[in-house]
């Protein structure tokens, strides 16, 4: 056995140890989380669960509020996801292709809404939101989304757009092709894969928002983030994880239907101020 | 220069009293940019089956004349017919021209078959046609079988020929190629001229071509355009070009060349102390002026004039061999047989001769 350590050298060991504690920092919680979910009774300091059961399952997915929850989140994360879409392509088409004044300002602007403390430009924009009449409606809840969406929505389709050469552009409108086939045909076919990601990660963190929902949508609108709140506070450990699963769900589900789209090249070329 | 002059302006007076027949007409088309760079006053005519080819050195203008036909740069001043109509104010989709790219340009989201499908489907051609068409347009460029492939599984030569197809199946008037084959290594690069020339005879297309590489427009042009600094040097064919250079920078850019310093008396042309033009037959003013000789031009000889010189090196290159020779300062190259080459060697003394030269003046210039 010595023998073999000793050809693989201190450098690889260090390595693979490295390597093994990553696994576990980063997959040891979630694993914990997924026994939690279907434990029926789990006490310290047994390595597996003493019974396993999915009443806590049962539970959950009973709760009018719970099921209603899931919906109402799907469908704000579905809005806001369209209507970033809408709003941001062609402003990331334009960050892309004209040069106007300033445009390396503005895009760098988007990036203010992460820049400063959430709560307290959340509590800003309520007090605009009273003004407007906004607090505790869909739209409002749309909007406050939207403010965390815009920067990956134009940052990362606008690198997508550039990333289409002009000439191929040109060599569509050489084929006889007016300028809005071209964008139609040519330059959002090739862009789509960055869109594609901007959009999951919209629809994603949409789905995952509870600051903003919960200054603004209350007391009527409770997302599946809000909802996990109480539930973690009033009930036993193994309906928080039983929820985590259901959360987390959506997540694993998108990006392994979109994994051809996402790669590191896209975003990293999605964060490059240009 | 003067000659070069001369030659240009009767190709521009036969231009524009032939402008029916002319396939292309370019007229005194000038175009600045806020660089600087740019193109002033260029004028050229192109016959219908015609391949004529602007060659230059980057930044000489080639390909903004190109893209100013093709509609994507809008010209200063000037005009540009095809086939006697004005383009200048149609865009790119509008105008009679197809381009083929320097960097192949293929969609490389849509199959072969879709690339080339594109613009016929926006000529709302039937679909068993543009079937029919694409297949012949992949015969032609010999491809067939790839037209269910995506570009990126095809290598650069074969991007560069579906490039070629795609803008063959458009049947414009007159074919645009942007430096088409300057990515492509050297031995493809040959073929696929051989190739174009090919297609050109068999299609009778018009074509302008635009390169930085003399022997490719030597090799496959009807006529050539050298550009240099914005400005066309000469137009003419390819032999002509390469045999009578009409100023000393097509002498210098196109094929290799011996330059000399000399002297003129205006009737005669002398090397250091050697005449070398004795018939007085010379239009070279009177002054300095360079004396330029191809390698194949020289040869060793005997004859008691001749100008002296000492053979610094033999290199063969194959078939022929390279000499190198010290003679009045200059260094010359001079092409050999290789048979011959065997008995020269180093340090030798010789005496070398002209079959032909062109003389430049430096005073007009």
């Amino acid at each position: 056995m010595n023998w073999y350590f000793r050809s693989l050298g201190a450098r690889r060991i260090v390595e693979f140890v490295l390597l093994v504690v990553f696994v576990i920092f980063f997959l040891g919680p979630l694993l914990n989380l997924l026994i939690l979910a279907v434990s029926g009774k789990w006490q310290y300091p047994a390595a597996l669960p003493q019974s396993w059961s999915l009443e806590w399952w049962q539970f959950v997915l009973s709760q009018d509020d719970v099921l209603e929850s899931i919906s109402l989140s799907f469908l704000i994360a579905t809005v806001v996801t369209v209507c970033s879409i809408i709003v941001c392509i062609p402003a990331a088409y334009a960050f892309a292709r004209i040069a106007f004044p300033l445009s390396r300002w503005f895009l760098f602007s988007f990036l203010l809404t992460h820049a400063f403390p959430k709560m307290g430009l959340y509590v800003s924009i309520a007090v605009l939101f009273y003004k407007f009449g906004l607090m505790n409606t869909f739209l409002g809840i749309v909007l406050i989304h939207m403010v965390n969406t815009l920067m990956f929505m134009t940052w990362i389709p606008s690198s997508a757009f550039r990333s289409v050469h002009r000439a191929q552009e040109e060599s569509a409108r050489d084929a006889g092709a007016g300028p809005l086939r071209v964008f139609w045909k040519i330059t959002l076919p090739m862009a789509f894969p960055g869109i594609m990601v901007a959009s999951i990660f919209t629809f994603l963190s949409s789905l995952d928002e509870a600051q903003g929902t919960l200054l603004v949508g209350i007391p009527d609108f409770k997302t599946m983030p809000i909802i996990m709140y109480s539930i973690i506070a009033d009930y036993p450990n193994t309906t928080g994880a039983v929820f985590s699963v259901i959360l987390t769900l959506p997540t694993v589900i998108l990006l392994v239907a979109a994994r051809r789209f996402v790669s590191a090249d896209v975003l990293a070329g999605g964060f490059q101020v240009k | 220069m003067v000659q070069a002059q001369r030659k240009m302006q009767t190709q521009v007076g036969t231009a524009e009293q032939g402008d029916t027949e002319a396939q292309l007409s370019i007229r005194n088309l000038s175009k600045i940019f806020k660089t600087g760079d740019g193109v002033t006053d260029i004028s050229l005519d192109v016959q219908p089956g015609e391949m004529v080819t602007l060659l230059g050195p980057s930044g000489c203008g080639k390909t903004t004349v190109l893209r100013s036909i093709g509609g994507f740069l809008e010209p200063d001043s000037g005009d540009i017919l095809i086939r006697g109509r004005s383009v200048l104010n149609l865009p790119p989709e509008k105008r009679p021209t197809a381009m083929v790219f320097q960097s192949y340009n293929l969609w490389p989201h849509m199959t072969v078959q879709d690339n080339l499908a594109f613009g016929l489907k926006i000529r709302k051609r039937k679909k068993v046609e543009i079937e029919r068409s694409v297949t012949e347009a992949l015969e032609l460029v010999q491809l067939s079988g790839a037209a269910r492939k995506y570009p990126g599984e095809l290598s650069g030569g074969q991007q560069q020929r579906v490039a070629l197809a795609r803008a063959l199946l458009l049947q414009p008037d007159v074919l645009l190629l942007d430096e088409p084959f300057s990515a492509l290594d050297a031995k493809l690069r040959m073929e696929m001229r051989e190739e174009l020339r090919e297609i050109q005879t068999k299609t009778g297309m018009t074509m302008v071509f635009v390169t930085h590489d003399q022997e490719e427009a030597l090799s496959i042009s009807d006529r050539i355009v050298v550009m240099h600094a914005g400005k066309i040097e000469q137009l003419s064919t390819p032999q002509d070009i390469y045999d009578r250079p009409g100023s000393l920078f097509v002498a210098s850019f196109i094929g290799r060349i011996n330059l000399m310093r000399s002297i003129s008396d205006g009737q005669h042309i002398a090397v250091g102390s050697k005449v070398v033009q004795q018939d007085g037959s010379t239009s070279i003013p009177a002054g300095a002026c360079t004396l330029a000789v191809r390698p194949e031009d020289l040869y060793l000889t005997g004859e008691p004039d001749s100008l002296e010189g000492t053979i610094r090196q033999v290199m063969v290159l194959g078939h022929y061999a390279e000499v190198s020779i010290h003679c009045e300062q200059e260094h010359l190259k001079m092409f050999v047989p290789r048979e011959q080459a065997a008995e020269l060697h180093s340090g030798q003394a010789v005496k070398v001769g002209f079959h032909k030269f062109t003389a430049f003046s430096e005073v007009s210039s």
